[in-house]
């Protein structure tokens, strides 16, 4: 895809009718906007739980597959929740997103952490348990959605 | 109360801060990572309480496993909420948004008080039995309801809709937001 036609298509997204709708209202925006916060709270608790445990630091009773089963309902919760908020809150305001960095730094984190979360730490996790690869795939977790979610709320400051 | 704001105002740090291009955006993103830190193991404790996740631990155990960080994000959320607040005082004194959120604080404290008082005196029986008594899961759900209503309303205070400086505001607004306004100066406006 050319530079072009990706900006064509966020104008694209821009003009949608959620995107319209969203803009032009004054409350709509700030409380998508809320959610999607407590989303993030959702999710960061389970990352925070899960990968503790892996780095060894909590709740070490218990074994690395059982936490992170624990969390995974979690995990999901709170990521629809944020998809459901942040897609919205993308269409309103795409063209700026476009010529945000921090937008396509979260992007980019967001995409390799997806990825990472599925199918590289949980089943891993399940299989290995313990040693020094969990808690390095433990510290890897916790600090890709660090950069996610502190680069999601810069989005707001550019 | 007023005064006190408007002193903050008037130090050096407060201007800085306010001024500063980077440090604000800094700590008001570590605010938010904070917020996920306090907020994310809260729920789990409190989901722990309604027998939801968990269940392998008990009570007792998975206080002591998670609690720590909750404290620890608390604290570390408490101390970049305050420099927020002292980066901009007047403004935020004066901001309705902020001040829900502080009784609804004042509210979810009140909660955490009587949940933790009871739960210190109780929790090796609730162990012994697993069984955990309704006021006790009402609670926790209820503290999960008040802190999202704070995290909520905390982001509302970025808003300005009924912010002083931006008048004229139904009279009952002003009040709640305790806005000293010069009526006199709007009435040539109005036109009335």
């Amino acid at each position: 895809m050319e530079p072009n036609q990706i900006i064509e298509l966020f104008y694209f997204f821009e003009d949608s009718f959620i995107g319209q709708y969203i803009r032009g209202s004054t409350w709509l925006f700030p409380v998508i906007e809320s959610f999607h916060l407590l989303g993030l709270a959702v999710l960061g608790g389970s990352v925070v739980i899960g990968d503790f445990r892996l780095m060894g630091f909590i709740l070490k009773t218990e074994s690395t597959s059982y936490v992170v089963k624990q969390t995974r309902t979690w995990f999901k919760l709170g990521f629809c929740l944020l998809v459901l908020t942040g897609v919205p809150l993308f269409l309103s305001e795409a063209v700026k997103c476009y010529y945000s960095r921090a937008f396509w730094i979260k992007m980019i984190c967001l995409t390799i952490g997806i990825a990472f979360t599925f199918f590289i730490r949980n089943p891993l996790v399940l299989k290995i348990e313990e040693g020094k690869l969990i808690s390095l795939l433990g510290l890897s977790s916790f600090l890709l959605w660090t950069v996610v979610a502190a680069s999601g709320r810069w989005i707001g400051f550019s | 109360m007023l005064n006190l704001a408007e002193w903050l105002a008037t130090t050096q740090w407060s201007i800085a801060l306010h001024e500063s291009l980077y440090w604000y955006p800094w700590i008001e993103s570590s605010h938010v990572l904070f917020i996920c830190f306090f907020f994310g193991t809260l729920l789990f404790v409190d989901l722990r309480l309604t027998g939801k996740v968990f269940t392998n631990l008990s009570i007792s155990e998975m206080n002591k496993g998670i609690l720590p960080l909750t404290v620890v994000g608390f604290c570390l959320m408490s101390l970049t909420g305050l420099l927020l607040f002292y980066a901009i005082p007047v403004r935020n004194y004066q901001n309705i948004f902020f001040r829900i959120k502080i009784l609804l604080i004042i509210i979810a404290g009140v909660n955490a008080l009587f949940f933790h008082k009871r739960m210190s005196k109780e929790a090796k029986k609730w162990d012994k039995d697993s069984f955990i008594p309704n006021s006790m899961k009402v609670s926790a759900i209820a503290s999960l309801f008040i802190w999202s209503l704070v995290i909520i309303s905390g982001r509302m205070i970025a808003y300005n809709w009924f912010d002083c400086d931006r008048q004229p505001q139904p009279e009952w607004i002003n009040f709640l937001t305790s806005c000293v306004v010069d009526y006199q100066l709007y009435e040539g406006i109005d036109g009335t």
